[in-house]
């Protein structure tokens, strides 16, 4: 059974969903990211996702652009990526994620990827430019242990609903509407049936609801039809607009993680 | 005798090779399936065929010539040369003939409203002509350096009813006005087509396009053999995604022909200011596709350069990267200035005017002409006419 999964099980055994932060790798600053990174877990946060950057995010909207601009701007490879999961590794016990886009795991060599992926400590992997029809090609066996998360979007039918529960591992990642990354909500009601729908078509995994959460609201509207939340522009746009304590954005991780503690 | 009865690519899944794919978010995914679901149901359907081929002959002016270069052949005075006249195609240039083979499948599909990226703007203008002969809704990304230098085209866009969105992200060129055409997809995929310009991007696009655009080697194949009773020895075409060199190349592949795609080095090979992708590139995942691509050791994709906004671009069409392993097409490339004078040269022999594009086919010519014998025979495919570069080109030149 995978660590992330167990982990999700046993907070929702507590009436409670769980909170994924998504960070980009030495973002805002590469000095006390892993700080930032704990402070955050510390805050409220089950778990993390950590974005390695990559020149042509294609999924994601002008917030993680510019993160992952600013980041590659501050030299961030994924050789520093590791180290910083390394250092926040030795600081909780909580799922560790990755985050990107493929290109920059096939120039570092995909086994030299997932080796040191594991030995920092990371538990799971998303690759939102890698969809099943590629995940053979892509992901070869030497990726057990590292469990491989896939995302189901509203364009998403039910039959390869099906499909995505059965090769994910650690969670699927709900996509609740179709876009890139921090767009809003426009259709509630839509998207609330959309998540029921999914929910009770996805048996083998937990899943978590990603996109188009950006306040407390939000996550409150979405945890009865998930097993968590992941909130990634909301946090790098209120990072951008911190002080250098980032006292607001731990102040919204407790908003959150309290909107979806009792459901 | 087709010679493509040998050669099947892509496969099932869109790879040519360990190339193409579809590494795309999910949210594509679906729309892709559809997308080649209708294309398959349309390339079969008598209606659509006939369709398109009218639309070539009375509204793009197909066939386009196959001119006899008599001033450039005296000049070399080896191989004799002959030019495929993609510059002669309604709105100027090759593009037309994917934008057409699209526009009906998006009507088919249903949608509404058309997206597109554009580099040179020849395939924004394309697009844009189209949408307004069908009456649908135009929206084209062009980088911002792209708006600058193409401004005439920008216009011509404007004039045609398109909205030109400006693009300000990365290296405010093709690369970047495709990441936002994706973007804009991936949030209105229920009433979108995007029309994709060239053989990049997730299958279908590699091999529809590639289709649509084959139109220009099944005519120069008919055109040479009425001329010269045979096949030429060579073919040569510029590549930047490489939409005009596989549809002059496709149906000549495996008949003998030796098939020459031409990258641009911009200020040269040995500078980064470049974009010889299949020269020097290695293979990445890049806009939906595995192929050959610019990139640091990092994998992060290089800031690339050409003079010509339609080949300043860090990835090439898959089935190139293809051609280029199994040896099937021979890949070279020539510098901005080389293009510049190609320019000039095919102005000043023959009174045409080639777009920046396909002066890069020209300019290999210095090359090619020298090895190659009276009896043998050139096509050269000028894949769009010089008007919209006249700015950059008087720059250059100086008068």
């Amino acid at each position: 059974m995978s660590f992330i999964s167990e982990y999700i099980s046993e907070k929702n055994k507590n009436n409670e969903k769980v909170l994924s932060v998504f960070l980009t790798a030495g973002f805002p600053e590469i000095k006390n990211f892993s700080e930032l990174a704990i402070n955050i877990l510390n805050a409220g946060a089950d778990m993390l996702e950590i974005g390695f950057p990559f020149s042509d995010p294609l999924a994601d909207g002008p917030v993680i652009q510019h993160s992952s601009l600013a980041a590659l701007n501050n030299g961030i490879n994924l050789n520093n990526v590791f180290q910083y999961i390394k250092e926040i590794r030795r600081k909780t016990d909580k799922p560790l994620i990755m985050m990107g886009y493929a290109n920059p795991v096939l120039s570092f060599g995909i086994n030299n990827f997932v080796k040191q992926a594991k030995e920092s400590g990371a538990n799971g992997l998303i690759i939102p430019d890698v969809p099943i029809e590629e995940y053979d090609n892509f992901f070869d066996k030497s990726f057990d242990g590292l469990d491989i998360i896939l995302l189901i979007t509203p364009t998403t039918s039910n039959k390869r609903i099906k499909l995505i529960d059965e090769k994910s591992n650690g969670f699927v990642y709900c996509v609740s509407v179709s876009g890139t990354t921090g767009i809003t909500n426009q259709n509630m009601n839509g998207t609330i049936q959309f998540l029921q729908n999914t929910y009770s078509s996805v048996e083998k995994n937990r899943m978590l609801v990603g996109f188009g959460i950006s306040n407390e609201n939000d996550a409150r509207n979405f945890a009865p039809f998930c097993d968590g939340v992941i909130v990634g522009s909301a946090i790098i746009k209120s990072l951008i607009n911190d002080n250098s304590d980032y006292d607001k954005t731990l102040e919204l991780i407790k908003k959150l993680k309290g909107a979806v503690r009792k459901n | 005798m087709s010679a493509l009865i040998d050669y099947t690519q892509p496969d099932i899944n869109g790879k040519f090779g360990k190339y193409g794919g579809k590494f795309v978010p999910e949210t594509l995914i679906t729309p892709l399936k559809e997308l080649e679901e209708t294309y398959f149901q349309l390339i079969n359907d008598k209606s659509f065929n006939e369709e398109l081929d009218r639309l070539n002959k009375e509204y793009s002016g197909r066939p386009t010539p196959l001119t006899f270069a008599d001033g450039l052949t005296k000049y070399y005075n080896k191989a004799k040369i002959y030019l495929k006249r993609e510059d002669l195609c309604h709105t100027g240039a090759h593009k037309i003939n994917n934008a057409l083979g699209q526009i009906l499948l998006a009507k088919k599909l249903g949608k509404k409203r058309i997206i597109a990226e554009t580099g040179a703007g020849q395939h924004g203008v394309a697009t844009a002509t189209v949408c307004a002969k069908f009456g649908l809704k135009c929206f084209v990304y062009m980088g911002e350096v792209d708006i600058e230098r193409q401004s005439l085209n920008v216009f011509r866009m404007k004039l045609l009813g398109a909205e030109v969105i400006p693009v300000s992200s990365g290296s405010r060129t093709l690369k970047d006005a495709t990441n936002e055409a994706i973007r804009d997809w991936v949030t209105n995929i229920s009433d979108t087509h995007y029309i994709i310009g060239s053989v990049v991007g997730p299958h279908p696009y590699p091999m529809l396009v590639r289709n649509f655009q084959s139109i220009i080697g099944l005519e120069a194949k008919e055109q040479i053999q009425k001329a010269e009773g045979r096949f030429p020895d060579y073919i040569v075409a510029c590549v930047g995604g490489g939409s005009n060199a596989i549809g002059i190349f496709y149906p000549f592949i495996n008949s003998g022909v030796k098939l020459i795609g031409v990258e641009a080095a911009g200020l040269g090979i040995t500078t980064n200011k470049h974009c010889a992708t299949l020269t020097l590139g290695r293979e990445g995942i890049f806009q939906g596709m595995k192929t050959y691509l610019l990139q640091n050791d990092e994998g992060q994709v290089s800031e690339v350069h050409s003079i010509s906004a339609g080949l300043d671009y860090p990835g090439v069409g898959p089935e190139h990267s293809f051609l280029k392993d199994e040896i099937i097409a021979d890949f070279y490339s020539v510098t901005d200035d080389e293009a510049i004078k190609a320019t000039e040269l095919l102005s000043r022999k023959e009174g045409i005017i080639p777009a920046l594009e396909s002066a890069h086919a020209i300019a290999y010519l210095e090359y090619l002409m020298p090895k190659t014998s009276n009896d043998e025979i050139v096509i050269v495919n000028v894949s769009g006419r010089g008007d919209k570069d006249l700015n950059t080109i008087k720059n250059s030149l100086g008068y």
